[in-house]
């Protein structure tokens, strides 16, 4: 089955295998190698969407990714649809199912296409102006509306199935562009021994040789020298060649992010293969071979099905075997055109004639297309087109004025010239220039060690630009490190097309009503005008007003047309008016591909401590701290949360109990000069610490405040065991780290972290000795020999412990530290002693009750980053006879010595069942007017089984001096009446932690 | 006195990924020093462990069993497969130095095959390459979103060394990669 407008015998797909696919539910037959829109276009299927804001019909603009109208939704299954794949990209494999977007009911009958009528009402700015009033109108009309017409396409709701690769390489050179100049270039550069990345958006290799015909290189045809290169290439292990990848992304040191579609053309899904892979290729060299893209002309209804850019013409046919149409117009304002004129006549199409904008065109190409016998109407205008879903004729009359003529065609090849693609240079932060005599913008002040060749960096000679390009390609392998000879051979130019030329906005003596410039936003050249009438001066402000290349297209091909129009209507030259800025991506990018593995398991590492495992068999809820997963509570069956907890906070304080304290941040200080560093970093006196004792210690920042607490056992004369919070393990190194290398590098110290070594077993209570007595070996743990806050290293189960005899509870505590790996197997005879004893496992809520219980603080909810270690009542901790530490400074400033600070202090609700609420404020009179006069605020609290009653800590204004008054808690609903207290409520003298 | 002697239970015990191209292996039990020491040290150091310590950041030596890699001007992992007390072995030595265990604070990783350099490149931003990161030559660096020391061991061959905790995310992490064909 030969669809009805494929040529035998034309195109480079040969006898490629047939590919069945449907659109809009109707099955067609394409080739493996078309595209969705080749394969439409082949079977006579013009009209493929409508367009976004009047719901116009549109068929395919181009060929490429510049295409801002065939947009379509592919859709594989339930969770794989994907909206908005443009059509002249998509590959088409067997079973492709495509719908189009935005019509309603069908794409030939779109309700929405009253837009079009009413499209006065839709001009430049019409979100600035309509919806401002009535203001009613908002809610109930206007926003309905845009929610309804704003977007395109649906997304997926289920989970994307598939899975995403990325890579990062490296390379001496990266060649963004596989076209004739790319090729030469990478060539050049391979041949010298550089490691070469070449990378093209397109499957094949080639750029516009696709679509060339008279253009030779060393004696082939184009497209064949292309594949020959390519085959060259392939055979050099330095090169590392990628199709189907698109470089959208220009960061800083040339780090350009490249995404490649692995599997969007494959019939699949392929389970093994990841849908897309990230490339983030950092080049020592890049060559940007990007080409240019060609623009349309605009006149009114330009946008009709059917109406396409001239390059688009010669790719559906030259490439694709696909005749547009089979009687086509051509109009121009440039010589391109004409060779698309010339490659249809020659391939049996008939050409109704070339209008040209131009007066007297003069070249050879124009001489070949009249030796062919084409009508040429010189010094002529495209004034309209006639046809409903696809254009039927266009509507010519002289430049000058005179009468119009209808021309019938089922087919338009517009040009009006090609825009170099600068997106790249411009995300590299490359200046572009204007060059007034070619009216484009072409690299001009490079920022990065990068170097444009070929079409994008304006050369329109081929023999030019072959030697341009064999000398970057060298050029960038001797500036990557590569010696080579620089010397050496470049493809000939045997034949070439040449391109110059073109026009942007509208032809003089047309209107420019419906004459569209961006065909994705519908902004015509009218909006344009309008913008600059309404006081927009700026590109940037006339783009923002009409919408003008903001659509996903990134107005590739109405950019220059829309910045030429504003620049005449304000009659200035364009530069003055500006160039938008070029952002990425250059074409869109999925989520997908840039979260690539970043998911589920792999969303973030999720720290585990070696005791997790028992504590998820029994029972344990967990919470996140940080990254950690900490073993929360440990409910026993039909135990709510609040039940595990006073059953766990009970049997500590009457038993004993245990608990994965590994989490903890560990530090090892080591060197002769240990103690005095640990004098300078905290504001305790270390030096007079005995090896084998241990002191809670208190870090400042410069100004002051609180940093971080924990306690420090010193091993020895130059070794020190430190603790951190959990939160605070990474940045407190980084902290000692920092004024050890820029502050105290004198000092003879080193600094390890030791956090992941050691798993921590915490066990609290009266019975805490009798529970390890068993398993301890070489240490001697009675109070006598082992007081309270002392360290010993010793074994436990026969493998090596550092054993801490330390609280956060207030009771008898032990802390056993055994390398990481024995943390499982340690805690479970550890387990099977305490439950002799009555033991429970506890987490980490139970941890915070009974140090609330003590009044003993956490650094972060207690302190806020501006309390001072006064400020909680641990000015104790103080060395007074030290000369300095850091924060020293700070701790003397006026207001941190100033009367009044907020302190530390308990509360005791008058009903001691009420529970407060973290964070609820105090007032000393709840009836004064708001705003209250805040006193404070409650920092923790809790119910405490243990005390029979709730207990909460404040930090408060003056809170020493308020023991005893009575202070209020305003609430939503009630205010809660609370006495101060000091902030320990159980245990008051510190009995039990030696009992 | 205890009678039970404790098991050591390494992370990713029972794990491993074989694939065509790549296979990722938890790396056996090992001894680890973070060895920190100024320039001056280095002979009576080097001399007391029987291998020379590299001194040229990102290098790495070995003797028998015993590795060193050299991770910054003053700063070595010490590996040796052997379980052996690396610390005591250095404890006669009178200069400046701190020698702190992190046999257990590690865990070692093994990634082998034509495809291990694409696997680690799924996240690793170092340049991988054989000419520029030959056999023997180390980092600290990072895959994905957790720091790893990385050494090549092989044409072939790379030991990843990651934080205890951050094991599993790094073993998943090569796990997800290695499914990626493309070397």
């Amino acid at each position: 089955m030969t669809a009805p407008y494929r040529i035998a015998g034309k195109g480079h797909l040969g006898t490629a295998p047939v590919a069945r696919f449907t659109f809009d539910g109707k099955s067609y037959a394409g080739l493996e190698g078309d595209t969705l829109a080749s394969a439409l276009l082949a079977n006579g299927v013009h009209l493929v969407g409508r367009s976004f804001k009047y719901h116009r019909p549109r068929g395919f603009l181009s060929s490429g990714v510049e295409e801002p109208n065939a947009l379509v939704g592919v859709e594989r299954d339930a969770a794989r649809t994907t909206p908005n794949v443009r059509a002249t990209v998509q590959e088409l494999y067997d079973g492709l199912q495509a719908v189009s977007q935005n019509r309603w009911p069908s794409l030939s009958f779109d309700v929405g296409a009253v837009n079009n009528l009413g499209s006065p009402f839709f001009s430049a700015g019409f979100y600035y102006k309509t919806f401002m009033w009535p203001k009613a109108a908002w809610k109930h009309l206007y926003e309905p509306f845009i929610r309804r017409a704003a977007g395109l396409g649906v997304a997926p709701e289920q989970p994307d199935p598939d899975h995403y690769a990325a890579r990062y390489e490296h390379c001496d050179l990266l060649v963004v562009g596989g076209g004739v100049a790319g090729l030469t270039a990478a060539l050049a550069a391979a041949e010298s021994g550089a490691r070469v990345v070449l990378v093209d958006e397109q499957p094949e290799f080639g750029g516009s040789l696709r679509f060339e015909s008279q253009t030779r290189i060393d004696g082939q045809d184009g497209w064949d020298w292309a594949q020959s290169a390519v085959h060259r290439l392939a055979g050099m292990d330095n090169v590392r060649l990628l199709t189907r990848t698109t470089a959208f992304g220009y960061h800083a040191q040339n780090m350009v992010a490249m995404i490649e579609r692995v599997t969007e053309h494959l019939p699949g899904p392929l389970p093994d293969l990841p849908r897309e892979r990230l490339w983030q290729v950092r080049a020592k060299q890049v060559v940007l071979a990007t080409g240019s893209i060609e623009r349309h002309m605009v006149f009114p209804n330009n946008d009709r099905p059917g109406i396409m850019l001239a390059s688009a013409g010669r790719t559906f046919l030259n490439h694709f075997g696909v005749a547009v149409g089979r009687n086509v117009g051509i109009y121009t304002s440039n010589d391109s055109a004409y060779y698309a004129a010339i490659d249809l006549k020659k391939a049996g199409v008939s050409v109704a004639a070339i209008i040209d904008v131009r007066d007297n065109p003069k070249s050879a190409i124009v001489d070949q297309a009249r030796a062919l016998g084409i009508e040429i109407k010189a010094g002529h205008v495209v004034s309209g087109s006639k046809g409903h879903l696809r254009v039927s004729a266009m509507i010519v009359k002289p430049r000058g004025g005179g009468a119009e003529q209808t021309i019938a065609v089922d087919a338009m090849l517009t040009s009006s010239g090609w825009t170099p693609s600068v997106h790249l240079f411009s995300q590299s932060r490359g200046k572009v220039a204007y060059d007034e005599a070619t009216q484009r913008f072409l690299p001009g002040t490079y920022a990065q060690a990068c170097v444009s060749v070929g079409a994008c960096n304006g050369s329109d000679r081929l023999e030019d630009l072959l030697i341009e390009a064999s000398q970057a390609g060298r050029g960038a392998a001797q500036a990557a490190g590569v010696d080579h000879d620089a010397a050496g051979a470049y493809p000939e130019a045997s034949a070439a097309e040449v391109w110059t030329g073109g026009m942007l906005g509208v032809a003089p003596g047309v209107e420019d009503k419906k004459a569209f410039v961006d065909f994705q936003n519908d902004v015509t050249a009218k909006d344009i005008a309008q913008a600059v009438r309404e006081g927009m001066r700026s590109i940037e402000h006339v783009k923002r007003f009409t919408t003008n290349g903001m659509a996903t297209d990134q107005g590739k091909t109405s950019n220059m047309h829309g910045l030429a129009i504003a620049a005449e209507v304000l009659g200035k030259p364009i530069p003055e008016v500006g160039l938008t800025t070029f952002r990425q991506p250059y074409t869109p990018v999925t989520f997908g591909a840039i979260a690539g593995n970043a998911r589920g398991a792999l969303f973030d590492p999720t720290r585990r401590t070696a005791i997790h495992s028992w504590a998820e068999e029994h029972g344990a809820e967990f919470e996140d701290v940080g990254q950690w997963k900490r073993a929360w509570y440990f409910p026993t069956a039909g135990e709510d949360m609040q039940a595990a907890i006073n059953r766990e906070c009970v049997t500590v304080r009457q038993n004993a109990g245990i608990f994965d304290a590994s989490t903890l941040g560990k530090i090892e200080v080591v060197g002769p000069d240990a103690a005095t560093f640990m004098e300078l970093l905290y504001t305790n006196p270390w030096q007079k610490l005995e090896p084998g004792r241990c002191r809670y210690g208190i870090m400042l920042r410069e100004d002051g405040y609180v940093y971080d607490d924990g306690v420090v056992g010193r091993l020895a004369a130059d070794r020190f065991h430190v603790t951190t919070t959990t939160g605070g393990a990474a940045r407190v190194l980084h902290h000692m780290e920092d004024y050890l290398q820029t502050e105290f590098p004198h000092l003879k110290v080193y600094l390890t972290s030791i956090s992941e070594q050691w798993a921590v077993i915490a066990v609290q209570g009266p019975k805490s000795r009798d529970i390890i007595a068993p398993l301890v070996e070489g240490i001697d743990i009675s109070d006598a020999a082992m007081p309270h806050m002392s360290v010993r290293e010793g074994k436990i189960c026969g493998v090596p412990t550092r054993l801490f005899r330390m609280s956060f509870t207030g009771e008898r505590g032990f802390e056993i530290n055994v390398p990481a790996d024995y943390g499982r197997s340690v805690w479970e005879a550890v387990w099977a002693e305490g439950k002799k004893h009555g033991a429970c496992a506890y987490g980490t809520e139970t941890m915070h009750v009974l140090r609330a219980e003590k009044g003993y603080i956490i650094v972060g909810q207690e302190t806020d980053g501006t309390a001072t270690p006064d400020d909680v009542g641990l000015a104790w901790a103080i060395g007074k006879a030290k000369k300095d530490f850091v924060g020293i400074r700070g701790l003397q400033r006026q207001d941190l010595v100033a009367p009044g600070r907020k302190q530390l202090v308990g509360l005791r609700t008058k009903n001691s069942t009420t529970v407060l609420e973290e964070g609820a404020q105090l007032v000393a009179d709840p009836n004064q007017p708001i705003p209250m006069k805040m006193l404070g605020h409650v920092t923790s609290s809790y119910w405490s089984e243990n005390c029979g009653r709730s207990i909460a800590l404040a930090m408060v204004e003056g809170g020493r001096n308020r023991i005893g008054d009575i202070l209020y808690v305003p609430m939503p609903d009630n205010t809660i009446e609370v006495e101060v207290t000091e902030p320990i409520f159980f245990d008051e003298k510190g009995e039990r932690l030696n009992g | 006195m205890a009678n039970q002697i404790a098991l050591r239970r390494p992370v990713l015990d029972g794990l491993s990924v074989q694939r065509q191209w790549v296979s990722v292996k938890p790396a056996a039990p090992a001894s680890r020093i973070a060895l920190r020491a100024p320039a001056e040290s280095l002979s009576q150091l080097s001399a007391s462990l029987s291998l020379t310590l590299p001194s040229k950041v990102r290098a790495s030596a070995t003797s028998g069993t015993r590795t060193a890699l050299c991770l910054g001007p003053d700063e070595w992992l010490i590996i040796d497969a052997d379980g052996v007390d690396i610390a005591g072995e250095m404890a006669g030595v009178e200069a400046f130095y701190s020698a702190v265990d992190v046999s257990h604070r590690n865990v070692g990783i093994i990634v082998a095959g034509e495809g291990a350099q694409a696997a680690i490149s799924a996240g690793c931003p170092q340049d991988l390459a054989l000419r520029e990161f030959p056999v023997r030559a180390c980092c600290r660096t990072i895959l994905g979103k957790s720091e790893i020391v990385l050494q090549r061991t092989g044409d072939q061959e790379f030991r990843v060394e990651c934080w205890r905790s951050f094991a599993d995310y790094v073993f998943t992490f090569l796990q997800e990669a290695s499914r990626d064909p493309l070397i």
